[in-house]
């Protein structure tokens, strides 16, 4: 990322700078966290990456590509083949089974492969659960379909969003460790945000966002 | 592209599962809309054609002074009531020209149950042709009646309704409409019934002509004054009258020089001729019927794909959730947009296919009536253009009532439908 701002309008007719980095990088296959409290742009952060949001200023490369000079479905695309989400509520299509939900991580991007999803979910530990639909499963379960699915598009950077804000600690912990082992084995890296103190200290790279984010230790909000 | 289409497909068919009990109502609504308008359609086009396209048999009818439809309607349809009589003479006159192939007598005025009783001659069963090459014939064991007993040839739907069957008794009731208090005396003896036409002979008793005149309390006026038939005694020409006299042409210009003869110059008969186009006129006179019942087939086709908006558009708000994850899982705007408008098609489609069902239905029971009051029957399998054009067009009009809640899917916010943001 360099220098990235993004600002939404206030209610008030103003707008609220939300993000404002300077340069920010992942290395390839490298894991990585990014801590922040609860409302300081860490969701921003992760869809501007995503390509899901677009900044106002900056560029963002991915894989050598530059986000800024896409358009929305080169971006759809890129996101697709490129970049894995693991939402904080898991964001599970919920009448989709699980093996559904993980081959629509694959559906827009190298295409559907059952075999591919099923050898997934058996990683994760679900092989008995494939027709599970997500009412039917532990909310720890539906995590890992989450996970499968973020790795289900082959994607070099894993995005995690608060991954185990909804685990008890110990699965947490559990769940943190997969989602590092199994990045690693797919040749992912790995940026996840976290508030959580335990979640971020097992990893070896951890930055504050406010210490990257103008935006957030200004203070700055031109209304 | 087939990765794409496959994708669309694995998309629809969740959502068609999951909203499974709006989509079949809307199914059964778009089905309900095409096989009525498929119906509507093409029993327009099959009563039209079996009214006007010549399947009678004859080139004309000649009948008393009056309304040439009243005439076909009578003696072609055994719909009407007859417009009265012409004397004998009248008959044996064009029976005689050269330029008509054959004419048949008919005398009516009597009934069994309901069902009409024709005096006629036995040309109508050795010299008529129903169609090119068909003549009427009986069941196996039957015959022809005897011109010269009471005995009678039925009509197989006639059969088939009453009971009646070779060797069966019956006696006429009087009038064309059944009153039980009206029977006659005579009993007629049934000599054959006669194989199916699918023509409105199929609804009609034929009795030799002699004897509807020898029915005790018919009096003929053919002579100006009241003759009634004595057993044992033949009845003078003079005095014999027909309702109406079939008529067969060697060419068309027959037609047209006795039309300019009877209808122009005469005063005493009528011509009804062509019969189709005289048929063709009622049913443009009636053109206003056709349209307001093409009217309402469009409305009710245009309110099922409204059916198929509004069941689409009331699921858009709880699906805001799925299009945003779909998009973040790198689905493009376009693909959202087109599930949305597949999935309206798809309903549409499916919807047309059931129609089908529905138009077997309804045509099913409106043939059937239309057999019952006319004796034509309608075919139920005949393709016609609309049992093609309306479910085509349904589809489209369907997948059309998708655009709008796809643009509304298209439309979608992604990052404020990913709640919750940290």
């Amino acid at each position: 990322m360099k220098n990235i701002k993004k600002s939404y309008r206030s209610p008030e007719g103003g707008t609220n700078d939300v993000i404002d980095i300077a340069e920010f990088s992942v290395d390839e296959g490298a894991q990585a966290a990014i801590a922040g409290e609860s409302g300081s742009g860490k969701t921003t952060f992760l869809n501007l990456i995503a390509g899901i949001l677009r900044a106002d200023e900056g560029s963002i490369s991915i894989a050598g590509r530059d986000m800024e000079t896409l358009t929305e479905g080169e971006r759809d695309l890129l996101r697709a083949s490129t970049i894995g989400y693991i939402f904080q509520t898991f964001n599970l299509l919920q009448g989709y089974t699980a093996i559904e939900n993980v081959m629509l991580g694959m559906m827009f991007g190298p295409g559907a492969d059952r075999a591919a999803a099923e050898s997934l979910l058996e990683r994760v530990g679900l092989e008995k659960h494939f027709n599970y639909l997500p009412r039917q499963m532990s909310v720890g379960q539906q995590q890992r379909v989450a996970v499968a699915r973020a790795l289900a598009n082959h994607p070099k950077l894993v995005l995690a969003d608060e991954p185990t804000g909804h685990l008890d600690h110990r699965r947490a912990m559990e769940s943190l460790k997969l989602i590092k082992d199994i990045c690693m084995e797919k040749g992912a890296a790995l940026l996840l945000v976290s508030h959580d103190r335990d979640v971020l200290s097992s990893f070896k790279s951890v930055k504050d966002l406010s210490s990257i984010n103008r935006a957030e230790k200004e203070g700055v909000q031109n209304v | 592209m087939f990765k794409k289409i496959s994708t669309l497909f694995f998309l629809i068919s969740h959502s068609m599962k999951q909203h499974a009990l709006s989509t079949a109502i809307t199914i059964l609504s778009v089905a309900m809309a095409t096989g009525l308008t498929m119906a509507v359609f093409s029993m327009q086009y099959q009563t039209r054609t079996a009214f006007t396209g010549g399947t009678a048999g004859f080139d004309a009818v000649l009948g008393a002074r009056g309304s040439q439809l009243q005439l076909v309607m009578n003696a072609v349809y055994q719909l009407e009531t007859s417009p009265g009589n012409i004397p004998w003479s009248l008959y044996q006159a064009v029976k005689n020209d050269p330029r008509v192939k054959l004419a048949i007598p008919y005398a009516v005025g009597d009934n069994y149950f309901g069902y009409r009783i024709v005096g006629t001659t036995d040309d109508i069963f050795t010299k008529f042709e129903y169609q090119a090459g068909k003549h009427f014939t009986v069941r196996p064991g039957g015959k022809y009646f005897d011109p010269s007993k009471r005995e009678a040839v039925i009509g197989s739907y006639v059969a088939d309704k009453t009971g009646l069957k070779e060797g069966s008794q019956f006696k006429p009731y009087h009038g064309l409409y059944f009153d039980p208090k009206m029977q006659h005396d005579e009993i007629f003896t049934i000599t054959g019934v006669m194989e199916p036409t699918n023509t409105p002979s199929d609804r009609v008793i034929w009795i030799p002509i002699d004897d509807v005149y020898r029915m005790k309390g018919h009096v003929l006026r053919g002579s100006g004054t009241e003759y009634t038939a004595t057993e044992g005694k033949e009845i003078p020409d003079a005095v014999k009258e027909v309702s109406a006299v079939m008529l067969k042409f060697y060419s068309p210009q027959a037609g047209f020089m006795l039309d300019q003869t009877i209808n122009k110059q005469g005063r005493v008969a009528t011509l009804a001729w062509p019969i189709g186009r005289v048929m063709a006129d009622f049913f443009d006179k009636l053109g206003w019927v056709s349209k307001i019942l093409a009217l309402v087939a469009y409305l009710v086709m245009l309110v099922a794909g409204a059916s198929i908006l509004a069941s689409l558009y009331n699921t858009m708000n709880e699906r805001r959730r799925e299009f945003a994850i779909l998009r973040a899982l790198g689905a493009k705007r376009s693909n959202v947009f087109s599930s949305i408008v597949l999935e309206a098609a798809v309903i549409a489609g499916a919807g047309s296919i059931a129609g089908y069902i529905v138009y077997f239905i309804v045509f099913a029971f409106a043939s059937l009536i239309v057999r019952q009051q006319t004796g034509v029957v309608l075919d139920i399998f005949r393709m016609h253009f609309s049992m093609l054009a309306v479910p085509v067009g349904m589809t489209l009009l369907g997948a059309a009532s998708g655009l709008i809640p796809a643009l509304k899917a298209y439309s979608t916010d992604v990052s404020k439908n990913l709640d919750p943001m940290s």
